[in-house]
């Protein structure tokens, strides 16, 4: 791989870009490998990236059957943030920011990691009673936030509504200095650079239509190039999980919904962090480009349609007017939908199935984009060593029939 | 957004009145008292989720206050038909058979 | 200034309204019937903004949606409007504009040099390949890149205008008035189906009223005029014009956007500015056109290079001609009426650049007999100026149009006129979900197969010709009405020689090194670029697409896109079918956040819910708290009082004397039926076979996975009729949650559910004096301590009006519950406000509720349960029934590994150790207060107040394993640094035994 720098950049600019080498190969697929990876998304790729780099197992492929971070890594809010309730989820999604600060050098590509500092905004007495409580497990377990009152919320976003008269005031806010935005696609195509100079195959427009086990334990895969073997198979597939579990006869605690997300014409910058709403349903935040970025709640059906209802942005959009009364002049530009696996608890599945060799990481529901690299390292740990990471192994299969939940849904503030 | 038809109200209705209620035809366990963690987890959980023919419930919240039964593609929204609580599906998925098994962590377990 | 590129006659302007409007400060004029764009040129305005990266000077390309170059800032101060499109503002008199960027002038801007320079360096990408070292700078720079930032700017003040929505129904919706959105509309109008017909412009007629051709002998505009009065004299038609539909949702939901005032001036003084129109149409007829495609060729971007169907219209349309000497490039016979029509407007056309080697064409030979130059088997493989276009390089091209075959000559010009060929508008059609598929003989994506009930009609469907899309919007018209028609139109267009699919012109130099040539105008992206992205691998559309941010401006590729996909094909050796297109979302064309969020802003944002007593609270200066959509009375302060004095007063005349709550918010569920008993069985924890009519009892209602969901008393009043109590904000769930349970599970039980929350009004009063409070007011019930007991219940007349009495309690005090009739609420506590004045009867609000119930250890779900507590984890074992026949909802999952567990976090009391503290809700509990950080954290705070009553603070929380730690100190980690302390103890502080409520 040769190394993205200010300096190779001016170095090409006097061949007038015209030598630059493929950020990635594009191999057909062996006969066979060490670890099948379905799903070219963030986290497939990512776990491959560290099968590679950590574990040293590089006889790896990731199958896509669209492009690379085609999925919802490409249809996020890209927002960034580690200050969930549980213990178990908070250490997961920090371990994830941890990886975050240092991704860019790591991967030698700039993912733009922008730490502009995320407050969750709390809108009723009980709001602020969750956000404390929230705020106070995240202290106490080494993760930054504090509590804002309604007076240092607007010190950090002079242009928020700070009037107390208004249907839903904001009365304060959690705030995690540290949180912040990414580049998606960057992440996606850093992870898959980084994977492919480890030797990784990546190999897109290769749809996985059948998963082929023998007594039991998978043997294959069956696609849409052939059938390409391996003795264990990594299914990192957010919004087709459900459909590839089924095909060796098995379901999911997981509902696929459209969640959506839109962005305005780009405007002179006037909002630098992230503002979150769960009570009004809204979040925003302002992209280098200028757009403001804003994301609606999921709709309530199941659809793998990338697209969702209307009144859902139309909803989103008077709150996000209410808490931003100057925004009523920006115009929407583009809105989409992505397909989000929602798990009962609202956490994610990182799991081994009861066919040996298949293996899950999913649920990551409306937040995955956050997790993309813990997400990877610790599932690249549970399929070397075919035991769950530690982090890891709270978000098993067994939870649902255990009883051993994490309720992220309660107070934590989930979403995004 | 849905334009979904009340076999109740015999009329078709915005999306807006009605609230999604999940998966249809998932009978509560007779005795769940004889049953393992396993099968009342997958009651309470595990779910098809399919791409294409799916059969869900919906409630009238704003309407008749009736759940009824919709067969619906999830991938194109169209949707197929609606019927009442306790008739069956004329419309059902043309290929093999829905998984009926909840997948459990495997050996761990 | 004088117009020096307007045309003395024609046009759709009106010349005896003049209007002036500045740009950038300068003072110019225009007409009435103008554009912004359109009265630029007619000055003679080249430079209307700078590019995105490379700030490079640029004018206007186009004359609608299609426009990317032109944004504008419009108005100025708190009225500001940032990013319209020059070509899709309509003039008005005093419009004051500027352009978005350029410093310190659009002409003259610096940010150019940095971009002729620094350009190199910036090839698609390059951001991801530096900025990199040390990773915690990229902040530091990212301010940097911010500051060149978004192209509009925004008033920080709230908006001045108000916005509405309308839902519309109707069978036709015909999206574009354009000729076969006409023709549509009129067919379906005449069957009288009701119809509806949008289009964005100021006017019907779409390229009807730029054309020069005749429909059955009429000219074009003048056929559009009568057609547009014939719809108009339908009363089964809507005719809207300034009306873009933005969005086609499933099952035939369409959005569109009627801007009302934006044309008259800056702000709508009065009315709406704009209207979101939601319509729900059994057909959709689209009739959205074509958009005319742009030749890549080097320095393609100079201000003065315009697409012929522009230059066209700007001629005819607003008798502007914005140039003096013009060349002609095109690939089909189009682009020879624009020379024609230049030609007519009395400037030169220097030639007609034919990609194509034999051009024959009715207009190719009408142009040649007008005496134009035609270079047939030529192409402008290069345009020359700084600020304006000046000269063009001429080259000759092979047939298929890959390579030059001779040597280029230079003519000299001030306007280019590009024809590149037509993209069908197939916009809308993709927001359904359908794949737009690549047509050869159309050299265009149309719309792909749909679901929908949708009709093309038109250019969308590759139907160019006048003719042909007269025609074939009588057929869709016919079509989504369900009639039949052979009308065919006459507009001697029949013969049209082929056109040919050119995306980029070759040039002397490999794209890497020729003068840059623009595909994607708003973005910067170059043809070098795209071919960049597919050598580094990046070769699927989208990630093309991506990587150069092609079609991901606020025109969203309109006129780029095609070609880029082409450019991407071509690279990789790929047909344009195989490589595909992205997918268009809404909106077609920006949308105002303000008219989506429509009136639903404000306090109409969610609607506020008031109890029938909410007056009295207002008069008597109550603060109110948010709970679910109610407004609640939070406390009533009095003159001078703190919050806390406030709440201290409200509780202690409850203790001592007698307080009121309004409780009308509670959830109350009407259940009635010979099996209600039955159903209460199963869906509450506890026991309902033996509860006898009169008596009232509290129940916990459980989700199947065995935590608390919602609780509250339920009181039977005859053995087939209850009534049931829920949280105030759970109510509309648990009514939907018992309404699931019957219908799916146990429809053989005959019980009905009906809900009166608002029905009926609730005065609750609590304290040693509340019954004699009553009896002053009830004569016909014996209210006596034998008569009526805890936890019953009576019908009686209270202050003249029959009342249902409940005998319950929530404070722990002797209480009582007045329900009456809702209309009767603010009466009866106005009597009992006026009953009580000698005891100093004391309204109260939820705080004091919350300390009350708090002192007596009762629970709110929602705060000190959070949907992962059992009733074992609250202690409240003994409100779970373990005989019951039928398995209660919820009752299996306690047997679950988890749930068993016996260290589960259980709420118990918490007595802080200083007792003057009160420690914060939301506090974390840990054992061993000098842990290092990660501390094991065991539960936390759910609530806690000051107890004025007991002097001391108090806490409930939840602890792991509390009921086994009870006289163990736990610990509070602050913030601030502070560790507070309480000890583990019964919730239940004040009167243990429950001697008060039963008094």
């Amino acid at each position: 791989m040769k190394k993205y720098s200010g300096f190779s950049l001016f170095k090409h600019s006097l061949s007038h870009h015209e030598n630059w080498q493929a950020a990635w190969r594009s191999p057909q697929p062996k006969k066979e490998y060490d670890v099948i990876i379905v799903g070219g998304g963030g986290h497939g790729l990512a776990t491959a990236y560290y099968l590679a780099k950590v574990h040293g197992i590089t006889n790896v492929a990731v199958l896509e059957k669209g492009y690379l971070g085609g999925g919802n890594t490409a249809r996020n809010t890209t927002i960034v943030r580690s200050n969930y309730l549980w213990d178990e989820a908070s250490k997961l999604y920090d371990h994830s920011l941890d990886l975050w600060k240092d991704l860019s050098q790591d991967l030698n590509y700039n993912v733009m990691f922008s730490q502009r500092g995320v407050l969750n905004l709390g809108h009723t007495l009980q709001d602020m009673r969750d956000i404390e409580r929230r705020v106070n497990a995240n202290r106490l377990n080494g993760i930054d936030g504090v509590v804002l009152n309604t007076a240092e919320v607007k010190e950090i976003v002079p242009i928020i509504n700070d009037s107390q008269d208004i249907r839903y005031p904001v009365l304060g806010a959690s705030w995690q200095a540290t949180a912040g935005v990414a580049r998606h696609d960057a992440v996606a195509w850093g992870f898959a650079r980084g994977a492919d100079s480890f030797g990784v195959d990546l190999i897109q427009q290769c749809e996985v239509v059948d998963i082929v086990t023998e007594e039991g334990a998978v043997v294959g895969v069956q696609t849409t190039l052939g059938f390409i073997g391996a003795k264990k198979v990594a299914c990192v597939t957010a919004g087709n999980s459900g459909v590839m579990a089924a095909m060796v006869g098995l379901r999911l605690p997981i509902e696929s919904r459209p969640l959506q997300a839109l962005v305005s014409e780009p405007i002179k910058p006037i909002l630098d962090t992230v503002v979150m709403s769960n009570a009004v349903h809204a979040y925003v935040s302002q992209s280098d480009k200028g757009d403001l970025v804003i994301g609606a709640g999921t709709d309530s059906y199941n659809g793998y349609g990338q697209r969702g209802s209307f009144h859902v942005v139309e909803h989103t959009l008077s709150a996000i007017c209410e808490l931003f009364p100057m925004f009523s002049r920006v115009r929407m530009n583009r809105a989409w939908g992505g397909v989000v696996d929602t798990c009962p608890d609202a956490c994610p599945i990182i799991s081994k199935t009861s066919i040996k060799g298949l293996f899950f990481n999913c649920g990551w529901g409306t937040g995955g984009f956050k997790a993309t690299p813990g997400s990877g390292h610790v599932f690249a740990h549970t399929l070397a060593h075919d035991e769950a990471h530690p982090l890891a192994a709270p978000f098993s299969l067994d939870r649902f029939n255990t009883g051993h939940l994490i309720d992220e849904h309660g107070a934590a503030g989930v979403a995004h | 957004m849905h334009h979904i038809y009340c076999p109740y109200c015999e009329e078709i209705r915005e999306e807006e009145e009605y609230s999604y209620t999940g998966e249809a035809h998932i009978e509560r366990p007779k005795d769940p008292a004889s049953i393992s963690d396993e099968v009342w987890g997958d009651y309470m959980f595990f779910r098809s989720n399919p791409r294409g023919i799916h059969h869900e419930m919906w409630y009238h919240a704003a309407g008749c206050r009736r759940y009824f039964n919709a067969t619906r593609d999830t991938h194109s929204y169209q949707i197929h038909e609606t019927y009442k609580m306790g008739e069956l599906p004329t419309v059902t998925a043309p290929t093999k058979a829905a998984p009926t098994k909840a997948a459990a962590q495997g050996d761990a377990s | 200034m004088s117009q020096v590129n307007r045309i003395a006659t024609g046009g759709r302007i009106d010349r005896s309204k003049p209007m002036s409007f500045t740009f950038n400060g300068k003072t110019f004029q225009g007409f009435d019937g103008d554009t912004l764009a359109s009265a630029m040129l007619a000055n003679g305005v080249g430079i209307v903004g700078r590019s995105f990266k490379y700030s490079r000077a640029r004018g206007i390309l186009g004359h609608g949606a299609e426009e990317p170059n032109a944004l504008m800032q419009l108005h100025k101060g708190n009225e500001t409007i940032p990013n319209p499109r020059a070509t899709q503002v309509e003039l008005f008199d005093g419009l004051i504009s500027s352009s978005t960027n350029g410093w310190p002038s659009v002409e003259f801007d610096l940010m150019e040099w940095v971009g002729k320079i620094g350009g190199k360096m910036m090839p698609p990408g390059f951001y991801y390949k530096t900025f990199m070292a040390p990773q915690n700078m990229w902040m530091t720079y990212e301010k940097f890149i911010r500051k060149a930032a978004g192209f509009g700017k925004l008033s920080l003040d709230p908006d001045p205008d108000t916005y509405d929505k309308v839902n519309v129904h109707c069978d036709v919706m015909v999206v574009g008035a354009g000729p076969a959105g006409l023709a549509a509309a009129l067919e379906a109008g005449r069957s009288g189906k009701r119809v509806i017909i949008v289009d964005e412009q100021n006017e019907f007629g779409g390229t009807l009223l730029a054309s020069n051709q005749t429909v059955d002998g009429v000219e074009a505009a003048t056929w559009a005029e009568q057609a547009t009065s014939e719809l108009a004299r339908m009363s089964n038609v809507t005719s809207m014009p300034r009306t873009t539909a933005f969005g086609y949702y499933d099952h035939n939901f369409l959005c569109a956007l009627e801007r009302r005032t934006d044309h008259l001036g800056p702000v709508a003084l009065t009315g709406t500015r704009q209207r979101l129109h939601r319509i729900r149409a059994h057909q959709v007829v689209l009739a959205t056109g074509a958009i005319e495609r742009p030749l890549v060729f080097g320095n393609n971007d100079l201000p003065g290079i315009m697409l012929a169907n522009s230059v066209s219209t700007y001629i005819i349309r607003y008798a502007v001609v914005p140039g003096q000497r013009c060349v002609v490039m095109t690939t089909n016979d189009s682009g020879y009426q624009t020379a024609l029509d230049i030609q007519a407007a009395g400037r030169t056309v220097v030639a007609v650049v034919d990609s194509r080697h034999a051009p024959d064409g009715r207009l190719v030979q009408a142009a040649k007999a007008a005496g134009i130059e035609v270079m047939a088997g030529h192409g402008v493989i290069e345009a020359q100026g700084s600020k304006r276009v000046t000269d063009v390089i001429v080259a000759p091209l092979d047939e298929a149009g890959d390579k030059l075959v001779g040597a280029g000559k230079t003519l000299s010009c001030d306007l280019v006129a590009v024809a590149g060929g037509w993209s069908p508008v197939v916009h809308l059609s993709c927001h359904t979900g359908s794949r737009p598929v690549w047509q050869e003989d159309v050299a265009g994506f149309v719309p792909g197969p749909t679901i929908q009930n949708q009709h093309l009609a038109g250019a969308i469907a590759g139907e160019y010709r006048l003719s042909q899309a007269l025609n074939a919007g009588v057929q869709a018209g016919a079509n989504a009405a369900g009639t039949q028609s052979t009308q065919v139109f006459d507009c001697g267009d029949e013969s049209e020689g082929a056109a040919q699919a050119l995306y980029i012109v070759p040039h002397t130099k490999p794209s890497s090194r020729a003068p840059k040539q623009f595909v994607d105008l708003q973005n910067d992206v170059t043809a070098a670029g795209i071919e960049l992205a597919a050598r580094e691998g990046f070769q699927s559309i989208e990630h093309v697409k991506r990587y150069t941010a092609m079609g991901f401006g606020t025109d969203q590729g309109k006129t780029g896109n095609v070609n880029g996909m082409a450019i991407v094909a071509k690279t990789l050796n790929k047909t344009i079918a195989e490589t595909g297109t992205t997918i268009f979302r809404p909106a077609y064309t920006p949308v105002t956040f303000g008219a989506m969020g429509g009136r639903d802003i404000g306090v109409l944002l969610d609607p506020a819910r008031h109890t029938a007593m909410h007056p009295w609270h207002l008069a008597n200066g109550a603060e109110f708290e948010n709970v679910g959509q109610w407004k609640r009375p939070w406390y009533f302060p009095q003159a001078g009082e703190t919050m806390q004095q406030t709440l201290n007063r409200e509780c202690l005349a409850v203790r001592n004397s007698v307080g009121m709550l309004d409780a009308s918010t509670l959830g109350k569920i009407d259940i009635q039926g010979k099996d209600a008993r039955e159903f209460l069985n199963r869906v509450y924890t506890n026991a309902w076979t033996k509860l006898a009519p009169g008596k009232c009892r509290y129940g916990l209602m459980l989700k199947e996975d065995g935590m608390i969901f919602d609780d509250g008393v339920t009181a039977c009043l005859s053995d087939t009729h209850f009534l049931m109590t829920t949280t105030s904000g759970g109510a509309a769930a648990v009514l939907g949650w018992l309404e699931l349970w019957h219908q799916t599970e146990w429809p053989e039980l005959e019980v009905y559910f009906t809900s009166v929350t608002d029905q009926w009004a609730t005065c609750s009063f609590a304290g040693p004096n509340s019954r004699k409070v009553l009896e002053k007011l009830c004569t016909d019930v014996d209210l006596s301590a034998q008569a009526m007991k805890f936890m019953d219940y009576r019908e009686g007349t209270v202050a003249g009006i029959k009342s249902r009495i409940f005998r319950i309690s929530f404070t722990g005090e002797l209480s009582f519950e007045v329900n009456v009739p809702a209309d009767q609420g603010h009466y009866m506590w106005k009597k009992l406000m006026e009953a009580g004045e000698e005891f100093g009867i004391t309204p109260y609000g939820t705080e004091s509720m919350h300390v009350l119930r708090a002192e007596k250890g009762f629970i709110i779900a929602g705060q000190d349960t959070d949907g992962s507590m059992t009733p074992y984890d609250c202690l409240m074992g003994w409100a779970v029934g373990k005989t019951k026949e039928f398995s209660f909802l919820g009752e299996r999952s306690f047997s679950r590994p988890d749930t068993a567990r016996t260290d589960r976090k259980q709420l118990v009391g918490l007595k802080p150790k200083d007792p003057t503290v009160v420690i914060p809700e939301g506090s974390q509990i840990v054992m061993d207060p000098n842990q290092p950080i990660p501390m094991d954290m065991m539960g936390h705070v759910t609530s806690s107040y000051w107890s004025e009553c007991l002097g001391h603070g108090i806490a409930m929380g939840t602890v792991k394993g509390g009921s086994d730690r009870m006289g163990q100190t736990v610990y509070f980690p602050q913030a601030d640094g502070r560790v507070l302390a309480a000890e583990i103890c019964s919730p239940v502080f004040y009167d243990p035994k429950g001697d008060h409520h039963n008094d």
